[in-house]
């Protein structure tokens, strides 16, 4: 696998140094394309495929069109699944990831599988968490908020979007951990069915703090509902969100992007994978798809090839590690 | 902004082709579906979801589509009450009460008319309620903390039996088989696989609209089989209709007031349709000294076809505010928007208020086009009553096999779809009713999440259930929902029973 990986990165940035040349490649994408979003019509990983399907087939990147399936189950695991076991070597899918994804394949809920069953391609942007909490709140900044926490880890409940362990659970951790908060484990998290209902139950007061994305809280940000303590960003967001503190600048060095992306199949072939990496690049530097960023509040995030493949390693095991440490897995 | 601007906004949505396009689809399968005997509200819808999978549409065409089957539905029950004495579905029966002593008068026209116009007097009037109701509640719905949810699922749970249940013992059991299949896959609260097997396709638990379209569909299909497999339903002849402006005046104060009622009770959790037009009757019956009730007075058709089709539209009202359902049909709604990612709540109004707005604008719309289509054109959907169900079928289940299919791509849900068809043919076999499975299903893991953070937050104290006086207020209505059909019920039930068999 090592090998394979370095040999990759040598490729891609052949291929790359070969696409700034401007130089065809031998790859010649099919007619047509599927993406598969690993959930029902109407989420983040459905938006993600019929988005980029469309701006694929718009510049001409497809010829024919790209079709979204739809194969929700396990959370990516029936998507993921079928891709390493049916679709191993299939040139023209492209299936739709998120930080969901690496989440579970680190805390081992795809059982049997990880991530280096497929090819990573690459990000399209990210949706970066906050922590937010009521208008009425007592906490005004993030530090008041952690420093609660390390009197008393029970004294704040935090709601959020996912299933405890996921993702908007994580968060918090990491947040509390790089604050150096002691006994994780015993910090108080409300698992949701969605973002907007952990929302709901912040903004009427019945839960202290809200863990989230920042595409999630803007109705209720506007409206004045809710005050959000911060956006775990390297660099604060552009507007309309640019008065929110990073959490960095309150001196809590948490970052988390809730990335979008891609993966292919683990044996499509190399000359594929460069092609679908060098097009995500370039797809990335459209005005169509600032635009869709810009409309679906979807901060600039990109990363894609070898680059990608690392982080997609490095999140996987940090992942690991803090799971282990709050002892959600063992 | 206030309602009506939000409203305009709606027709806006509601008035585009496409969307009069599915209306009026809807509107037409959802009377054809209606008139069927036996086919209520609930299973139109669930026949016709698999269709908004398989074409693919948007969740606002989708919901659209699916509510103007639902009023279709309402629409069509009557027409298969009037004419052969047999209710569509349980809200109906009160239609039959006069509907048919005016039908063997000679007078169907005149009495399949009025009942038309009655029910879109109740559509109308409850549609406009849930305009000034719903955004209320919704508002009002930020007072809900996990302790109130838990009790407003308990009321929810407690009033499944309804007024007019017949065998509490077995709702009780359907909503138990219900809340285990809500057990299997992942619980969210501390991330643990529940009944999985590691089988990856049930780590997210059974698909609601699997068991919806799989108890509901397959089943009926599995009934049609093994009734009529191929002849279809004799066909009626009507008369011409002969209906006067003053017939309509003599009926307007009936169907208001059973608009009203029916809108009351719809909005209430589990009492729903059929307490509204029964209510509505027994009304209209006490209040005016003379007319000849259960031997053709139209205004006993008027007012229990107000009062369903009005309790239609309230029971929108807490599927929409508070994601818990009124009614077996807004239950199956519920599952809908769900799969469509869409969360019902205070939210919605907010983040979907294209959608909300445009669908409750569609429903204006949907009734106007089924007034219109059923006056002038319920000829053609009394012949419809006899197309032979061998072509009919066959239709269905092809429909219900690629939507099911289209959702998840994976064959084990079409397994899953024909064994839970099995099991609702054998349910209502044994007269185990289907809502109170799907009620479980729904609203079981909600339930549990509520109690869940009610106990989080308040440390492990269980007296977080009864602190505050929302909560307080539910349980006693939640008591009373228990306790009162015990009593009630067959007070109620025994004179149902003799009003209609007094028209015999």
């Amino acid at each position: 696998m090592l090998k394979n990986l370095s040999l990759k990165s040598v490729l891609v940035s052949g291929a790359v140094a070969l696409s700034m040349v401007g130089q065809a490649h031998a790859y010649e994408p099919a007619r047509s394309a599927e993406c598969i979003a690993p959930a029902n019509p109407g989420g983040g990983w459905d938006f993600t495929c019929r988005s980029v399907g469309k701006v694929l087939v718009d510049q001409d990147y497809i010829k024919g069109n790209v079709q979204t399936v739809n194969m929700s189950g396990a959370g990516g695991g029936v998507a993921f699944a079928h891709t390493v076991s049916k679709r191993a070597k299939d040139d023209n899918l492209i299936v739709a990831a998120s930080t969901a994804t690496t989440t579970r394949l680190a805390q081992g809920q795809f059982p049997g599988m990880n991530s280096d069953q497929v090819k990573w391609v690459g990000t399209l942007g990210a949706d970066y968490g906050i922590i937010a909490v009521g208008k009425d709140s007592k906490y005004t900044s993030l530090s008041q908020l952690i420093d609660a926490l390390k009197q008393d880890p029970t004294s704040v409940k935090f709601a959020g979007g996912s299933a405890s362990g996921g993702w908007d659970h994580l968060k918090v951790l990491m947040t509390a951990q790089k604050a150096q908060v002691e006994n994780l484990p015993k910090i108080r998290y409300l698992a949701f069915s969605g973002g907007s209902e952990a929302l709901v139950q912040v903004v009427g007061g019945h839960v202290d703090a809200f863990t989230g994305d920042v595409s999630e809280v803007k109705g209720f940000m506007d409206s004045g509902d809710l005050r959000v303590l911060a956006v775990l960003s390297e660099q604060r967001l552009p507007a309309p969100f640019n008065a929110i503190p990073t959490a960095m600048e309150q001196g809590i060095d948490s970052v988390a992007p809730n990335w979008r992306g891609f993966y292919v199949p683990g044996k499509a072939s190399q000359e594929s994978y460069d092609w679908w990496v060098d097009t995500m690049n370039e797809l990335y530097t459209t005005q169509e798809w600032k635009d869709i960023m810009t409309k679906n509040g979807l901060m600039p995030f990109h990363k894609s090839g070898a680059e990608f493949t690392q982080f997609v390693k490095n999140q996987t095991l940090d992942i690991q590690i803090l799971s282990k440490d709050i002892g959600l897995i063992r | 902004m206030d309602t009506l601007s939000l409203l305009m906004q709606g027709f806006a949505v509601a008035l585009t082709p496409e969307s009069i396009m599915f209306a009026v689809a809807g509107a037409i399968l959802g009377t054809l579906i209606g008139a069927l005997p036996g086919l209520g509200p609930a299973n139109g819808v669930a026949i016709l979801i698999p269709l908004a999978f398989s074409l693919g549409l948007s969740p606002t065409s989708s919901l659209i589509l699916l509510t103007s089957v639902y009023a279709g539905a309402m629409y069509g029950g009557r027409i298969s009450s009037i004419l052969l004495n047999i209710p569509g579905d349980e809200p109906a029966m009160m239609t039959c009460l006069d509907g048919y002593p005016m039908a063997l008068k000679g007078k169907a026209a005149e009495a399949l008319a009025i009942s038309a116009i009655a029910s879109f007097i109740g559509s109308f009037i409850a549609t406009i309620g849930l305009v000034i109701l719903a955004p209320i509640l919704a508002k009002f719905a930020l007072k809900f903390g996990p302790s109130e949810y838990f009790a407003l699922f308990a009321l929810a749970f407690a009033t499944l039996g309804g007024i007019t249940g017949k065998n509490q013992f077995k709702t009780l059991m359907a909503a138990a088989i219900g809340l285990m299949i809500a057990t299997v896959g992942i619980d969210i609260s501390t991330g643990v696989q529940r009944y999985t097997f590691n089988t990856l396709e049930l780590f997210e638990g059974v698909d609601f609209i699997i068991a919806i379209v799989g108890l509901f569909a397959i089943s009926e299909l599995l009934f049609f089989l093994e009734r009529h497999a191929g002849d279809g339903l004799k066909q009626v002849a009507i008369n011409k209709l002969k209906l006067s402006a003053k017939d309509i005046i003599k009926v307007l104060p009936a169907s208001i007031r059973g608009a009203l009622l029916g809108f009351v009770s719809g909005v209430l959790p589990g009492a729903g349709a059929s307490l509204g037009s029964f209510i509505s009757y027994t009304l209209e019956k006490r209040t005016s000294d003379k007319g000849e009730f259960g031997h053709g007075d139209p205004r006993g058709v008027a007012a229990p076809e107000a009062g369903n089709n009005g309790a239609a539209s309230g029971a929108l009202v807490p599927m929409l505010t508070l994601g818990v359902p009124g009614s077996g049909t807004t239950a199956v709604l519920l599952a809908m928007l769900i799969s469509l990612n869409i969360s019902p709540g205070p939210m919605l109004f907010q983040q979907n208020a294209d959608l909300v707005w445009g669908v409750i604008a569609a429903m204006f719309v949907g009734n106007l086009v089924l007034l219109l289509l059923n006056i002038p054109m319920v000829g053609i959907f009394v012949k419809l009553l006899s197309i032979p169900p061998k072509y009919l079928m066959p239709i269905v289940t092809l429909i219900a096999s690629v939507g099911i299919y289209s959702v998840s791509h994976s064959a084990l849900d079409l397994y899953f779809m024909v064994g839970f068809g099995v099991a609702g043919y054998i349910f209502r076999k044994v007269d185990i009713p289907l809502v109170p499975i799907i009620l479980g299903m729904l609203l079981g893991p909600e339930m549990e999440k509520s109690l869940r953070h009610a106990l989080v937050l308040s440390d492990g104290d269980w007296s977080v259930l009864f602190n505050s006086g929302l909560s307080i207020g539910l349980w006693i209505v939640a008591i009373l929902g228990l306790v009162l059909p015990i009593i009630v019920g067959p007070i109620v039930r025994a004179k149902m029973a003799r009003s209609k068999n007094s028209t015999r």
